[in-house]
């Protein structure tokens, strides 16, 4: 029966190339939009969330200065009898430091979803430069532990790693901000900190990571140097940056310590939360878009089927005469429309595909601020089953609804007329 | 045994006003007989023939064909009991246009699914041949003169060997020589084959060489 309905359905469509071709074209442009959009926005994510877990830990552990919820006074006059007001609670003096930081870094490393643990102390300094001061940071690191969650070997332009343990008082500069400051390598720089302390140090490497806000004022040192700059102890330590395998974990690994923990415990999705809020906007739209493209494309099939059973009444009546049931005409009527959908889908996936190759090779100058040289293109094999999926669905609805129509057709009202 | 019963057959049309149709009509048709329904324009007789052809489903009364009450039954029953026992002839020879004259003769056959499709060219073939038009078996149908469509729609009607052939005059557009050829096919039907032909007509000749005529007036048998 399938065969016949099949047969019946294909001579109709054969019939009418013209209609078919535009049917099966809107279907295609449909697709074929979607799966191009999605697939260069979808790329722009990723490079994007790429560029900034580049310079963001997966997990940060800080100690944060917060003012307690409760004052002295509640302590002390406590109970119903009391209403306890302060005004404007401020922080205890207290260092930002995480205590026993070094035992935390043990027990983080024996979890074995995490890839590196980077312990470290940052300090607000002043670079020096002639009677300029330019504002920027400090920041203490084991450069190799470093270097195992950010790639730093890669990311270096001029001078080496090792050379900061190999020489004392050495730091690796931001190359924006080793330009600001005219500095090369082997240049000496005095930093001062905000509470008047003047050190003098050496320049032996710039680094880029591709955010302008890291590189125009951040430099590694030596956690031991940072130390001696904030007259602190051997133990002091203010940050723990951690690195997962999995980072789409890092909201649930941040949970989970932050129970076991008495610190602020920061996932990088948290850190960046309105970078990711565009991106999801961005998802919105393009999906928004394509949706409608493939309504558009829905609503011309519903059309042109509508039209050609407003045709073909005589021969759905004859049909039905001769002993077709209703499920036969339908039939006939939704394979003319799940054809049509079938090839436009397979013609729109192949040309998103095609736009996609195109862009893809397209020269995207950014000038050294992202790491690529053409527009980034996302080919998750994902988006090509859903434009698949659901320019069936949609060409399957506008087609079920006349198809419908056409089962219930009367023939001997059409007949008689 | 009767090939078909009509028990208290009424039918009303209610747009645009109510208006009885058929008027309570009681018969019986005996297998193998040759029935011209005749009557004036107007008379109700293709309105009774889409009720006896199960077509017309919205009627008071009962009608048993082949001795089976048809009457209440499914829309998907009567579709395969018309495909497989009834053959039906327009008046005025409704064809597929995009599909040639043995392909819609075929069609019948090949949603009843009985023979291979081999076979079912073959006897396709066969009633275009008895029709003598077996040269325009691959012509699309809109390349036909209406005379050959209406004999297509004739071959197309027999080709499921169906109990009853209901035609609503299907030699309307004939030249008497193709009329009395289809005459003598229907005749041969129901003398050899115990087929039961059910024809309107307004052919006097025609008539009188049937087994019997039933006329009817204002909805009613005279
Ligand atoms: N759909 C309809 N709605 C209302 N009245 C109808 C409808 N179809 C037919 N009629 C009326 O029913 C009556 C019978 O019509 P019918 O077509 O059965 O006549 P007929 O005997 O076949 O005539 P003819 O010889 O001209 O074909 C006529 O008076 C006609 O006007
Ligand atoms: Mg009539």
């Amino acid at each position: 029966m399938f065969r016949l309905s099949f047969q019946i359905a294909k001579t109709q469509m054969l019939e009418r190339p013209k209609q078919t071709l535009i049917a099966t074209l809107g279907v295609t442009f449909g697709i074929g939009m979607f799966v191009f959009m999605v697939s260069f926005m979808t790329g722009v994510n990723v490079l994007l969330e790429e560029t900034m877990l580049a310079a963001t830990p997966h997990i940060r552990i800080y100690n944060e200065a917060i003012a307690a919820k409760t004052s002295v006074l509640d302590e002390y006059k406590a109970g119903e009898a009391f209403v306890n007001v302060v005004h404007n609670i401020k922080p205890k003096e207290e260092k930002q430091n995480i205590k026993n930081a070094f035992q935390m870094v043990d027990y983080l490393r024996a979890d074995e979803r995490v890839l590196g643990v980077s312990p470290q102390l940052t300090s607000q300094v002043f670079y020096n430069f002639g009677p300029i001061q330019i504002n920027g940071t400090l920041v203490g690191v084991d450069i190799f532990e470093e270097d195992k969650l950010f790639d730093l070997e890669s990311k270096i332009q001029t001078g080496r790693l090792e050379n900061l343990l190999t020489s004392s008082n050495a730091i690796i500069m931001g190359a924006d901000l080793a330009e600001r400051l005219n500095m090369q390598v082997n240049d000496k720089v005095t930093v001062s900190t905000p509470d008047g302390t003047l050190k003098l140090l050496k320049v032996v490497g710039t680094f880029r990571f591709g955010v302008g806000a890291i590189d125009d004022s951040k430099s590694y040192t030596s956690i031991a140097t940072v130390q001696k700059i904030l007259k602190e102890d051997t133990r002091y330590i203010t940050d723990i940056n951690v690195k997962l395998k999995d980072y789409y974990q890092a909201g649930q690994i941040a949970r989970e310590y932050d129970r076991k923990f008495d610190y602020t415990i920061e996932d990088w999705e948290a850190a960046n939360a309105s970078t990711l809020s565009t991106f999801l906007l961005r998802d919105i739209i393009t999906y928004a878009v394509s949706i409608t493209l493939l309504v558009v494309a829905g609503f011309g099939i519903y059309n042109i089927m509508n039209m050609t059973i407003y045709e073909k009444m005589k021969d759905i009546a004859i049909l039905k005469a001769m002993g077709f049931a209703g499920r036969d005409v339908l039939s006939i009527f939704l394979i003319q429309a799940i054809s049509i959908g079938l090839m436009g889908a397979a013609s729109g996936l192949l040309i998103g595909f095609l736009l996609s190759l195109w862009i893809d090779g397209i020269p995207f100058e950014t000038g050294g601020v992202l790491s690529v040289d053409t527009f980034p293109v996302n080919y998750d094999i994902k988006y090509y089953l859903i434009g698949l999926v659901f320019g069936l669905l949609t060409t399957g609805l506008a087609g079920y609804f006349p198809a419908r129509k056409a089962a219930k057709i009367d023939p001997v009202e059409i007949i008689r007329s | 045994m009767s090939a078909l019963e009509a028990v208290g057959i009424s039918k009303y049309f209610y747009e645009p006003v109510k208006f009885q149709v058929l008027k309570s009509l009681d018969f019986k048709i005996e297998k193998g007989e040759f029935l011209a329904l005749m009557g004036k324009s107007g008379s109700g007789k293709s309105t009774l023939l889409y009720v006896l052809s199960t077509m017309d489903t919205d009627y008071q009364g009962t009608l048993y064909i082949n001795e089976e009450q048809v009457t209440g039954k499914s829309q998907n029953f009567l579709a395969h009991f018309r495909n497989e026992h009834i053959g039906f002839v327009f008046q005025f020879h409704y064809l597929l246009q995009e599909f040639t004259a043995l392909q819609n003769v075929m069609l019948p056959a090949l949603k009843l699914g009985k023979y291979a499709k081999s076979e079912l060219e073959d006897r396709a073939y066969e009633k275009l041949k008895i029709l003598d038009i077996q040269e325009q078996a691959g012509k699309k149908t809109n390349k036909l003169s209406g005379g050959q469509q209406q004999r297509v729609a004739i071959a197309r009607a027999l080709i499921n060997d169906p109990a009853i052939i209901m035609g609503d005059e299907p030699t309307g557009n004939l030249d008497s020589a193709n009329t009395s050829i289809v005459f003598e096919i229907f005749k041969e039907l129901t003398e050899k084959h115990q087929q039961t032909i059910i024809a309107v007509t307004h052919d006097d000749e025609f008539a009188k060489r049937a087994d019997r005529i039933i006329e009817m007036k204002d909805g009613m048998i005279i």
